[in-house]
């Protein structure tokens, strides 16, 4: 080739020089384990199915959640959302309100009537569930879907458990509960009513390849407290169920106190109020700040008129009256009588200090073991005796529904394994997506979507739904609050900021790719990445 | 170009000196748009070249958007953009200006129709992307001297225009040093004749090329090879410096902007703003230098980006001699937060604290920022309009 006067060298390309050589560190995409997983107690994914709301995709979003949980509609009204607790984005302005998002979804199913893919293949293995709960429901759910054959034994009249007979119908209307259970019946689980197990060897020996008990802790705690003989005293658990069963609803007076601080006293407080009290006063004998009660529900209760009463303790009751003695905190914050009494008018006393589980049905099953009236279950949720297994508020466990519904679908991870004579191993967790892995420079500020409330002096008459819902215009705002913490959500941010051109797009869906031959590992793109999906390693 | 075979007509028509060629083809519409034409013109822009992009959630100040309508989306975004400045370049780690160029010049590209001409002058850029035989450049590019690429470029445009070829668009580019130091005459005649060129400065405060030393873009108080943070008062001195910026617009010519590479979709908007536009352009970009700076290579867009929240770097655009539109300050930081970063300014913390420079900086961000209005009233926080589809 003919060159000009002193050219010497054909023109090239700088793509002929591999910067790569450069890098003494180079940047990979990793997959973090996103804060919101982390704390959901029944295993959601719930970035995954945010992202698929995000683009307005709510069938694969209500599919991917019920992938570990067949609640969407009952979790979006009654569940505590410890993934909002754990939510990156409180540090930004407001977690995002993924509860709301979830409850949006499981609404539309219902309206859309989205069913359950049935079970791909039948293993004949017979499994036997005891306790229409949400733990039970869930272990039920999960075992049909991996093919085996499912009867629930309920000893109560209807299905739900703590779902119908703990939680009233304002925070969970009944046609919700019942149409997200008729999806699990629909599968081909079999629920066997007003049919209480009370011999767990005999039940084995019906030819059950195993068993799961999940029958909750229905059995209202005493106190003693001295009174009258016309005292109308009576225990929290039981006046809501009945409330919930009988044709008469139970009439507590005019006047109604209920005593104790958790989230059972709140709703037995409301509930008087719905049936005509024109009174109802909470007694707790420390302060609000101590009360296990969330406080949100606090809120709710005083909104409605229902008033509290702190550092007191009841001492007699009797007919239309009680005594009342004040406490005061001692250092340890533990309260302490200061012999100060005081009257107090009330037609009734409801009694909410926590719950026991009947487990008289395990007490001569060999190899069970009670503690502190629970049941000791393995890691695999199994009792002591062979192919039992046991989940939701008669383990040791946090007592909320989204816990029992985890439970449920644990153990029935561990009964499929056991099933078939292999062992369920969990994959093993990623590291958690910490906040400050994240660069949030570039999520715009949005405000955090509120669901709309009833109003207090409105709703305290009725049993009306409290909260309502998010539309689709404001669920899909809140869905794309999200700001994806640890995983690629393709914004091309390290597409675009790599000064060498060294990160590839690979497809839509397909993410991207370093290429290495170019990447001078200058690290912008890491420090840059949104949500924290790359990290620099050393180059070996 | 040496062995190009140049067809007869069109090595004719190369012949710019002859005045035949400039009277033949007389006054065309390239040159009369934005010409001074014996009125005062007027701003032709009433909003911010960027527009924010709707209210989408994930990543709105990203790059990229899945969710957003592919007419939207940025220019980088795109997996087939034109990337004029390839890789295999020889620009450091995290290298500012090799980012910049070719946010600027894509955009240009994609604006022009892929029919650009790039003039560039001695520097950093030239000198990482054209080490002979190869280049990394990808548009039609020509490199003369340091202090001449206004000139070159004015040359470049004077031919097309001779040619009557108004789609052919020219571009200049250069670092501070060419820009405000040695070129500036060339840079000054270009906008007093309102040549039809983009001008586009990539600064990053110093001559880094040569070995860090002081320009006329360089801070006050940051350490160079010849500002030595010694003596009573080190680093760069006050009150010295050329704001550029302001200077073009005192030239009264269509359209000035500043940007950063930390503001992508501001930069592409504005070069795409100064495409749509005729006669004698400015536009001033931030591309912060890693050696030069003591910054971490990763920090590159970091340090930018600090540098507009603290407000020492006011983001603005001006016509005809007027400002039109600033952008906001979102998460608004001390000076020090930007300087704290940086080596060449670590002789303001270490060994003993030098509160009252800190202080004259601080001051000179908080007078950028009355001055372009850079923190306007907050605005209760609304629910925004929930974009339309992408499809819809």
């Amino acid at each position: 080739m003919q060159k000009p006067f002193a050219i010497t060298l054909d023109v090239g390309s700088s793509l002929a020089n591999q910067t790569g050589s450069w890098r003494t560190e180079r940047p990979v995409y990793v997959d973090l384990l996103p804060p919101c997983n982390q704390a959901c107690p029944a295993g959601e994914n719930i970035q995954q199915w945010l992202f698929h709301a995000e683009e307005g995709s709510y069938e694969a979003a209500w599919r991917q959640i019920v992938q570990d949980n067949p609640f969407p509609a009952i979790m979006g009204r009654v569940c505590y959302h410890p993934c909002q607790n754990a939510c990156n984005r409180a540090e930004v302005d407001e977690a995002v309100g993924i509860n709301a998002v979830e409850r949006f979804l499981g609404d539309e199913a219902i309206r859309q009537g989205w069913s359950f893919e049935p079970p791909a293949q039948l293993t004949g293995k017979r499994v036997l569930v005891i306790g229409a709960g949400p733990s039970g429901l869930s272990a039920a759910y999960h075992l049909r879907r991996m093919g085996h054959d499912v009867i629930i034994r309920e000893s109560g009249p209807l299905v739900g458990g703590m779902m119908r007979f703990g939680i009233p119908s304002y925070r969970l209307p009944r046609d919700i509960l019942d149409a997200e259970v008729r999806r699990i019946t629909d599968l081909g689980v079999q629920i066997e009513l007003n049919s209480t197990v009370t011999d767990l060897e005999a039940a084995l020996a019906e030819g059950f390849d195993a068993i799961f008990t999940a029958v909750g802790a229905h059995i209202g705690k005493r106190a003693y407290i001295p009174a009258g003989e016309s005292a109308k005293i009576l225990d929290a658990v039981s006046y809501l169920r009945d409330v919930e069963t009988e044709e008469d609803k139970p009439m507590l007076g005019r006047r109604v106190v209920v005593y104790g601080g958790g989230n059972t006293a709140i709703d037995a407080a409301r509930t008087a109020k719905r049936l005509g009290a024109e009174e109802a006063i909470i007694v707790y004998r420390r302060t609000r700040d101590k009360m296990p009660a969330h406080d949100f529900e606090v809120e709710e209760a005083l909104e409605e008129g229902i008033l509290l009463k702190w550092l007191s303790t009841i001492k007699h009751v009797d007919d239309g009256k009680m005594v009342v003695e004040k406490m005061a905190l001692d250092e340890t914050g533990f309260p302490q009588p200061t012999g100060e009494f005081e009257e107090l008018e009330a037609d009734s006393l409801v009694l909410a200090l926590g719950q026991e589980a009947d487990l008289t049905f395990l007490e001569d099953v060999e190899g069970i073991e009670i503690n502190d009236g629970v049941v000791t279950v393995d890691r695999s949720m199994m009792t002591g005796r062979k192919g039992v297994f046991a989940g939701g508020d008669m383990v040791p466990a946090e007592r909320t529904v989204t816990v029992a519904v985890g439970h449920g679908k644990k153990a029935a991870r561990h009964i499929d394994a056991y099933l078939r004579g292999t062992a369920y191993q969990p994959a093993a967790k990623h590291p958690v997506a910490t906040f400050d892995k994240l660069t949030t420079w570039y999520y715009a500020d949005a405000p955090h979507q509120q669901r709309p409330h009833l109003e207090g002096a409105r709703r305290a008459s009725t049993f009306d739904e409290v909260v309502s819902g998010l539309d689709e215009r404001t669920a899909k705002f809140e869905a794309r609050r999200c700001m994806s913490c640890g995983n690629c959500f393709a914004c091309d941010n390290c597409f675009g900021v790599c000064p060498d051109n060294a990160v590839k797009k690979t497809g839509i869906g397909k993410g991207y790719e370093i290429d290495y031959d170019y990447c001078k590992g200058c690290g912008v793109c890491v420090q840059e990445c949104p949500c924290g999906s790359i990290e620099m390693v050393p180059e070996t | 170009m040496s062995s190009s075979s140049a067809s007869p007509s069109s090595a004719e028509s190369l012949d710019i000196t002859s005045t035949s060629a400039l009277t033949i083809h007389g006054p065309s519409t390239v040159a009369d748009a934005g010409y001074h034409m014996g009125v005062v013109p007027e701003v032709v822009h009433d909003t911010p070249a960027a527009t924010p992009v709707k209210f989408y959630q994930v990543g709105s100040f990203a790059v990229g958007n899945r969710l957003l309508p592919v007419s939207e989306r940025s220019v980088q975004s795109d997996p087939k953009r034109f990337n004029s400045l390839t890789s295999g370049h020889r620009a450091c780690q995290g290298c500012g200006e090799a980012l910049g160029a070719r946010y600027a010049l894509d955009a240009a590209m994609r604006a022009a129709d892929g029919k650009l001409v790039a003039v560039n002058a001695t520097g950093c850029l030239e000198v990482f992307s054209t080490p002979y035989p190869e280049t990394s450049w990808r548009v039609a590019w020509l490199h003369s001297l340091f202090g001449n690429a206004p000139a070159v470029a004015s040359g470049v445009a004077a031919a097309y225009k001779a040619l009557g070829r108004d789609d052919i668009r020219v571009v200049a580019q250069g670092g501070d040093g060419g820009t405000v130091d040695i070129g500036f005459g060339c840079l000054s005649g270009m906008f007093e004749r309102n040549d039809d060129v983009l001008y586009i400065c990539y600064d990053n405060e110093a001559y880094m090329n040569t070995g860090v030393q002081r320009s006329g873009a360089t801070p006050p108080a940051a350490r160079t090879a010849t500002t030595q943070a010694v003596g009573d008062d080190p680093g760069n001195v006050f009150g010295q410096g050329k704001d550029l910026p302001r200077i073009a617009m005192a030239h009264e010519i269509p359209y000035v902007a500043t940007a950063t590479v930390a503001d992508l979709h501001d930069l592409e908007a504005k070069v795409t703003r100064a495409m749509s536009m005729r006669g004698a352009r400015y536009i001033h970009v931030m591309v912060p230098c890693p050696l030069g700076w003591g910054t971490a290579s990763c920090d590159t867009i970091k340090i930018a980006r600090l540098a507009t929240q603290s407000g020492l770097w006011p983001v603005f655009e001006g016509e005809y001699g007027e400002v039109v539109a600033s952008t906001p300050i979102r998460r608004q930081v001390p000076v020090e937060d930007y300087l704290k970063g940086q080596k060449r300014f670590a002789h303001l913390f270490n060994p003993v604290r030098r509160d009252e420079v800190i202080d004259r900086l601080q001051a000179q961000a908080d007078r950028n920022i009355r001055r372009y209005g850079l923190l306007p009233e907050a605005t209760s926080p609304t629910l925004p309009p929930i974009a339309e589809e992408a499809n819809a």
